[in-house]
């Protein structure tokens, strides 16, 4: 996952409604098309590096495309045989597993640091910091960490747990698919549940503080004032930090392909793990981008779907 | 009488009971975030036989720097893959500023037809991820033989950091008032000194906030680095841990991968403790609306 903990989805969020209303064009400005110029070197970058690769996975995946050797036109049957994969479907629905189940623990840890660390005190932003400084910790990096920690000869977890009389012999987490998947899933939401934090905290913060004033004058419970104020009011901050954590889980890779390394027995390969192995492990091109052109039609539907619900305002549903 | 008196009351029972709540469960879930981190970097200068007897000890008996030497041995050693990797965060930050301040000036201060359209094509290299597109960009580096490069691997990073930082700029030169603008040309200024000497001061932080997540992203950024790069003398550091940690047969230097995660991480920990604000900003910059 090459950046996960990039801030460009949060820019979409905001950058995909780009025909919201721009101040009108300057009457002073004498030559508009200057700007053209100023925008000439990244659009070379983005047309050359990002338009042509876009359009040559669709080229791609209608080929037979070796790295070595001819390639020829096969029309859809790199399509027709993606439906008979099965090791690709498996991927795929341990990718949607991952994702579901790393998101939910992820929201349910962030949201009470969230409301933990949102007030107006020093130590408070400490906190922040403290909670936040994994997340500037590369996946690599991290990845490598967990698997000593986790390691059942010289790791942290293994000398704790037997030093507690907990458990007798070391664990082996990587060797069976639950404990595997738990492991990974505790990696990550220690590694990005910071980054969830801080975007559900604008969204705490941007809560007018008479109205929580107002409903406890009208004696509402915490819960109910959490529930019926709270929560409402910070939805488009929740959405966001949706859309962030299940894109990002989406295409998780890293950690498959470090701490488990895809195993026990193939189990953990998720879906880039596979587009990895077919085009540069196998070297088939063609087949790989067929698969990379399905993720990203599955990507693109979930994020317009959250987009969506995003723009609506809340006053609108 | 005794309610006319004016006491400093203290506060209230369950007030002061929430702070100590506060401050409780703050310091276990920091002891939590960060013990991992203080682990890892305490084992990293333990002799090998502490570190297998007591790996959760902070503090060892004896001081040594002999993972870091053992690190040295790993391949080509690690002060030529952190080399490459200085490298490579420094050529994305540095291109990544060239391209994206002009762009992001462009799309604030010039109107044309078809600027929004550019804008929205732009912004949407963000909703595809480049791990959909790497199979592709594989045979655009082969053709322009830029495979297995520094250089190669540092285009694709600019690439993928333009959207963000485009958006970053536009709102950053948004914020320049016009009229200092329109004062400034009816002194005669040019283009490029408008763009020099009034709006880049102004425009300072959000290049901050560019530059640091330039950094960040191509020092930590692995799928790439590992389809791309071949050749061992152009590994990154975290290729190199990934080797590390895979092992010679079978047999994985703890001791070693220790020192290389701390040399991987620190900077990233340092930078962001610097830099925070900026980094948080960037953050925020789409959630606050």
């Amino acid at each position: 996952m090459a950046f996960p903990t990039s801030p460009a989805p949060v820019a979409v969020a905001q950058g995909a409604t780009p025909t919201k209303p721009r101040p009108p064009a300057q009457p002073a400005e004498p030559k508009g098309w200057l700007g053209l110029v100023f925008m000439a070197p990244s659009l070379v970058f983005i047309t050359g590096l990002f338009l042509i690769p876009l359009g040559m996975t669709l080229w791609m995946s209608l080929h037979n495309w070796p790295l070595l050797g001819r390639v020829k036109f096969t029309g859809l049957a790199n399509y027709a045989e993606l439906a008979h994969d099965m090791q690709l479907w498996h991927s795929l629905g341990f990718t949607l597993l991952y994702t579901v189940l790393v998101t939910t623990a992820i929201m349910a840890v962030a949201l009470p640091l969230a409301l933990l660390v949102d007030r107006p005190l020093r130590l408070a932003g400490l906190f922040r910091t403290i909670y936040f400084m994994p997340v500037v910790i590369g996946f690599g990096a991290a990845s490598t960490l967990w698997m000593w920690l986790l390691n059942p000869d010289s790791g942290v977890f293994a000398q704790l747990l037997r030093g507690a009389g907990l458990v007798d012999s070391a664990p082996r987490p990587l060797e069976s698919f639950w404990p595997a998947l738990g492991v990974i899933i505790l990696m990550v939401v220690w590694k990005t549940a910071g980054f969830t934090m801080v975007i559900l905290l604008t969204g705490l913060q941007a809560i007018p503080a008479d109205v929580i004033e107002a409903a406890k004058i009208d004696g509402a419970s915490v819960f109910s004032r959490f529930r019926r104020i709270t929560l409402p009011l910070m939805r488009n901050s929740l959405l966001l930090a949706l859309v962030l954590n299940v894109t990002s889980s989406m295409l998780a890779f890293d950690q498959f392909f470090i701490i488990t390394q895809g195993g026990p027995a193939n189990s953990t390969i998720s879906a880039v793990f596979s587009i990895y192995l077919a085009s540069f492990s196998s070297y088939r091109l063609g087949y790989g981008a067929a698969m990379s052109f399905v993720l990203l039609v599955v990507l693109v539907a979930i994020s317009s779907v959250q987009l969506a619900f995003l723009r609506q305002r809340p006053e609108e549903s | 009488m005794e309610r006319i008196r004016r006491n400093p009351t203290p506060p209230p029972l369950a007030e002061r009971l929430s702070f100590w709540g506060f401050v409780i469960a703050g310091l276990v879930v920091s002891v939590i975030f960060l013990m991992p981190v203080v682990w890892s970097l305490a084992n990293s200068f333990k002799p090998a036989a502490e570190a297998l007897a007591h790996p959760a000890a902070l503090f060892s008996k004896s001081f040594s720097l002999e993972n870091y030497r053992r690190l040295e041995g790993v391949g080509a050693g690690w002060v030529v893959y952190a080399t490459n990797s200085v490298l490579i965060a420094l050529g994305t930050v540095v291109l990544t500023i060239l391209v994206s301040v002009p762009a992001g000036y462009g799309f604030s201060k010039f109107r044309f037809p078809g600027q929004s359209l550019l804008f929205v094509i732009v912004m949407a290299t963000m909703m595809i991820p480049f791990q959909s597109i790497l199979t592709p960009l594989f045979l655009i580096l082969k053709f322009l033989r830029l495979q297995n490069s520094l250089t190669g691997l540092v285009l694709i990073y600019v690439t993928f950091q333009l959207p963000f930082s485009i958006f970053m700029m536009r709102n950053a030169f948004d914020a320049v008032p016009r009229a200092l603008i329109e004062a400034a040309r009816i002194d005669g200024a040019s283009q490029a000194t408008i763009l020099r000497r009034i709006m880049l001061p102004i425009a300072l932080p959000g290049v901050a906030t560019v530059a640091m997540f330039a950094f960040l992203n191509s020092w930590n950024e692995f799928l790439a680095a590992l389809i791309f790069l071949s050749d061992q003398n152009k590994f990154t550091l975290p290729i190199m841990l990934v080797n590390v940690s895979s092992g010679i047969y079978g047999i994985i230097d703890w001791g070693a991968l220790q020192a290389g995660i701390a040399v991987t991480m620190l900077p990233c920990i340092l930078l962001f403790l610097a830099l925070q604000r900026y980094y948080v900003r960037g953050l925020t910059a789409g959630a606050v609306k």
